[in-house]
């Protein structure tokens, strides 16, 4: 759907009714939307609002189930390789030890951040905000918390991964045994679930929440 | 019709991290905050076309090490093999699976390839405050955006596989220079496509017949 070109505001009281394209500088006319509707700039064509058919209830309870999987999928082992009876298995801490002390610290640090910091920060920090934003009241630190999600976003690969250890099963197959192991599942539950936060718009906490708790 | 009105003309700044609309009155005695996030607002993003071209340019020059430098060593009873990206995919076609090897060959070839491309002909077309395509040089950015860290996806093979195979006896898997060069490369393309403004193909001279 398209949004009307506004009129030039005349009091501040006006500026919240509005939206600017991040993407074209396009100032728009906010309109409610209904339960998955998405309003684009007319414009550029970029997403301006999705409406997110589930309240913040429902995101806790998704963010919790994220943390039961993320730990699973990092405890776990991934892999399990068998040659002439031996059998080892790798998780992702094995990964990142073996990627250091094989001279490739670079990738150790990379693989440490994007598969295991960054998406434990966000887990966590969502889920304290989300905690308070259930009665619309502002978590502590929320104003910084949602300041550092937002430069977060694009360094989580959870899902990169879990392509990659599909190709590492099938390359390792060409000499060894290989079975996937509970790892692997834990993380294409955890990839289905970043689909569904993916097509959440959490800005909006910044309008759903009031200004005054601390 | 009138054309859509543009954030500067109407003299507001929309706030990059929290999307507040901000009134740019105050900017002109130096750095504006936004009041309810706190980010510093700038109309455009600060000096896009030196930071954007240094980060594509050291990231290309990351890239030609990543693809001439093998970036895995399989040994098995006495028999070296050295794989660089391309021999990985065209094992992987062999021997694998086709379909794999086509994702292999989208994300750490292809990918890192549209993104030179892409980020080098917008930063070219809006130096010149070109007119043509906006909408699908607009769109082009955002797919950019969307499919860039895929190419991560051989350095985490690499990094499995090592992980994996550690008989010592039989084989050995062992990582080489060349993946540290593409992990590197990923992430100043990264950082390269996070530093343009996209605001920036919408300024110049309006489309007449829009
Ligand atoms: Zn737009």
């Amino acid at each position: 759907m398209e949004l009307s070109p506004p009129d030039i505001p005349t009091d501040t009281t006006a500026v919240h009714a509005l939206l600017i394209c991040e993407h074209c500088d396009t100032v728009h006319r906010r309109c409610p939307l209904a339960r998955g509707q998405v309003a684009e700039c007319a414009r550029c064509g970029a997403v301006l609002e999705r409406c997110r058919g589930m309240g913040a209830n429902a995101l806790l309870a998704l963010i919790l189930t994220a943390l039961l999987v993320f730990a699973q999928a990092t405890l776990w082992p991934i892999v399990t390789l068998g040659l002439n009876g031996q059998y080892v298995d790798a998780t992702l801490w094995d990964v990142i030890h073996t990627m250091w002390i094989d001279h490739s610290q670079v990738v150790a640090a990379l693989a440490a951040l994007t598969l295991f910091v960054f998406p434990m920060c966000k887990i966590f920090m969502l889920g304290w905000l989300l905690l308070y934003a259930r009665s619309g009241r502002r978590a502590p630190g929320f104003r910084r918390l949602m300041v550092t999600l937002h430069y977060l976003g694009p360094w989580t690969m959870s899902e990169v991964f879990v392509l990659g250890a599909l190709v590492s099963i099938v390359k390792a197959h060409l000499y060894f045994d290989v079975q996937p192991d509970p790892g692997i599942y834990a993380y294409a539950a955890l990839m289905l679930l970043i689909t569904v936060f993916a097509g959440v718009d959490l800005t909006r906490l910044w309008d759903e929440t009031s200004e005054d708790s601390p | 019709m009138s054309a859509l009105p543009r954030a500067g003309e109407l003299g507001l700044i929309g706030c990059p991290v929290c999307g507040q609309v901000c009134d740019a009155a105050g900017a002109d005695g130096g750095a504006l905050a936004c009041p309810r996030c706190g980010s510093t607002l700038h109309r455009r993003k600060p000096a896009v076309y030196a930071r954007c071209w240094a980060l594509l340019i050291a990231a290309f020059l990351m890239y030609i090490p990543a693809n001439v430098l093998p970036i895995m060593r399989t040994a098995s009873l006495g028999d070296i093999d050295d794989n660089t990206i391309l021999s990985g995919v065209v094992e992987l076609w062999v021997k694998g699976s086709p379909g794999l090897a086509v994702i292999v060959f989208c994300a750490s070839i292809m990918v890192p390839m549209l993104k030179f491309l892409a980020l080098g002909t917008l930063l070219i077309t809006c130096r010149r405050g070109s007119r043509w395509a906006r909408r699908q040089r607009a769109q082009l950015y955002r797919l950019v955006e969307l499919i860039g860290y895929w190419s991560m996806l051989d350095v985490f093979v690499v990094a499995l596989l090592t992980a994996l195979v550690r008989f010592g006896l039989f084989s050995l898997v062992e990582p080489l220079p060349g993946v540290v060069f593409f992990g590197l490369t990923v992430v100043l393309t990264m950082f390269a496509s996070m530093c343009f403004d996209p605001r920036l193909i919408w300024d110049g001279k309006e489309d007449s017949d829009d």
